[in-house]
């Protein structure tokens, strides 16, 4: 079967930094995969790759198949365009919402759907309302974010991505601006995702979750995948030490059992 | 000091302060829509990172926003025709002078707004695959706008008031027709408070209308 994501030889730089060194990943479809790492180790630039918030220098990315981008000269050019149709089919939420704060909630879910898609407003309430339910929202339907908790924002963000029916969905350390109490329901709408067969790539700090619900854990070290697996291996018997002292960082202070 | 109020003697000339009003409200009207309009282009020219391009407009912002429209105004009347070798007439000497100098203005409220719309909106727009022009359309935009219209409303005003430059080159205005009753009359106490208190009618009731227009906006905060 062709994976959802296909990753080969990814690099990217800011200016003299090497930020990722050559990155192979296959995401396959339906499977959840959770990018682990320290800050700087590349993660979040390897997330934001794959719907090319940020360009590769180098590497092809393959979604469903189809290859981003075209070839000239032994290097890959990227049109406006084609990012903007292949943003359409991979999804993304951010850490901070980034919900649009002069629309609606309605509207917010509504827009890429009338804008990009170019669907009607009736085809696009309908839908909006549907993914809003889908995430517990559909009673805020009318009210502006800045009338939301954090988490109900980050909710609402999640229906404006699925509204537009993507392929595979990327989450950037979405619950880490989030109260700890909030984290919970982000968690949840995210995990019913994944068992509804969602393709997921997930940059979190959320071990649990990578554990309870991942099909595949990749930890990053400087720009390079380190180890890679299913989560009960990568996370309860790590091959290397650097993996093992970060989770030993991350669960410093566990209550006893 | 003794003065004896007189109004009725500048009331008989309510026709000639009439044409003054049409006079500055034709100016006004002109002056702001076109000067607002420049200044969203000159803005966008700013906002540009082609150098050729922002480089230019950033000169023209300075230029007209450090000098005073006064000497604008008598700049492209007196000085203009000599340099270009074609008569400029009053009313074109005083829309000049306002208008590139509410372009200059509303140019850096435009840019100003747009920059101070926070990077994550552009994120958010293209994340669900919008174009950078329908960014900037739908997402950036429509925000913007709203941290303007305190800026751009009170320039509004500004410029209302601001017409009374152009009596300097006896453009039929308000202020330059009452400086004409006051010549014949020797009024002028009577006639330039008569100016104030139109000035402030016609004003008072625009400037309620800014803050329903701002409060209008402000509903999603």
């Amino acid at each position: 079967m062709t994976p959802a994501v296909e990753i080969r030889d990814l690099h990217k730089s800011f200016g003299d930094l090497h930020v990722l060194k050559g990155i192979d990943l296959d995401v396959q479809q339906g499977e959840a995969v959770v990018l682990l790492g320290s800050s700087g180790s590349g993660k979040s630039t390897l997330l934001r790759c794959i719907n090319f918030m940020e360009e590769p220098n180098d590497g092809r990315i393959r979604i469903n198949g189809d290859l981003i981008g075209a070839e000239r000269g032994g290097k890959m050019v990227y049109r406006e365009n084609e990012l903007c149709k292949l943003r359409t089919r991979v999804g993304m939420v951010f850490q901070h919402f980034n919900l649009f704060p002069h629309m609606t909630v309605l509207e917010n879910v509504m827009e890429g759907q009338v804008v990009v898609l170019g669907r009607s407003k009736a085809e696009a309430r309908d839908k909006a309302l549907a993914q809003l339910a889908r995430v517990g929202l559909e009673e805020k339907a009318p009210e502006y974010p800045s009338r939301l908790s954090g988490g109900q924002k980050q909710r609402v963000a999640i229906a404006r991505a699925l509204a537009m029916d993507p392929e595979v969905m990327l989450f950037d350390e979405v619950t880490s601006a989030l109260d700890p109490e909030l984290v919970g329901e982000v968690l949840k709408t995210m995990r019913q995702l994944a068992e509804e067969g969602m393709t997921m790539v997930c940059v979190t700090h959320e071990i649990g979750f990578a554990y309870h619900v991942a099909n595949k854990v990749c930890f990053l070290q400087d720009g390079q995948i380190l180890e890679q697996g299913e989560p009960h291996k990568v996370l309860k018997t790590p091959e290397t030490s650097r993996v093992r002292d970060f989770l030993d960082g991350h669960s410093l202070f566990k209550l006893p059992d | 000091m003794q003065h004896t109020w007189n109004f009725a003697s500048v009331f008989a000339y309510w026709d000639v302060l009439l044409i003054g009003l049409w006079g500055t409200v034709y100016l006004f009207v002109l002056t702001c829509v076109i000067g607002l309009a420049g200044g969203l282009v000159v803005g966008m020219l700013r906002y540009s990172k082609n150098g050729w391009i922002s480089y230019p407009a950033r000169l023209y912002v300075e230029v007209f926003r450090n000098t005073p429209v006064l000497v604008q105004i008598i700049w492209f009347f007196f000085a203009l025709p000599v340099v270009i070798g074609v008569e400029v007439s009053a009313f074109m000497a005083a829309f000049l002078g306002i208008t590139l100098n509410t372009i200059a203005f509303s140019a850096e409220v435009f840019r100003g707004g747009i920059q101070s719309i926070e990077r994550e909106q552009w994120e958010a727009g293209k994340a669900i695959g919008m174009s950078y022009a329908k960014t900037m359309r739908r997402i950036i935009l429509p925000q913007a706008l709203k941290r303007m219209l305190p800026p751009l409303t009170s320039r509004g005003i500004e410029v209302f008031k601001m017409s009374t430059l152009a009596s300097v080159v006896a453009y039929p205005e308000t202020l330059q027709q009452a400086k004409l009753i006051a010549s014949y009359e020797y009024n002028p106490i009577e006639a330039y408070t008569v100016v104030a208190i139109m000035f402030f009618l016609v004003l008072l009731p625009m400037v309620q209308l800014t803050y329903l227009l701002e409060r209008r906006f402000g509903k999603s905060d």
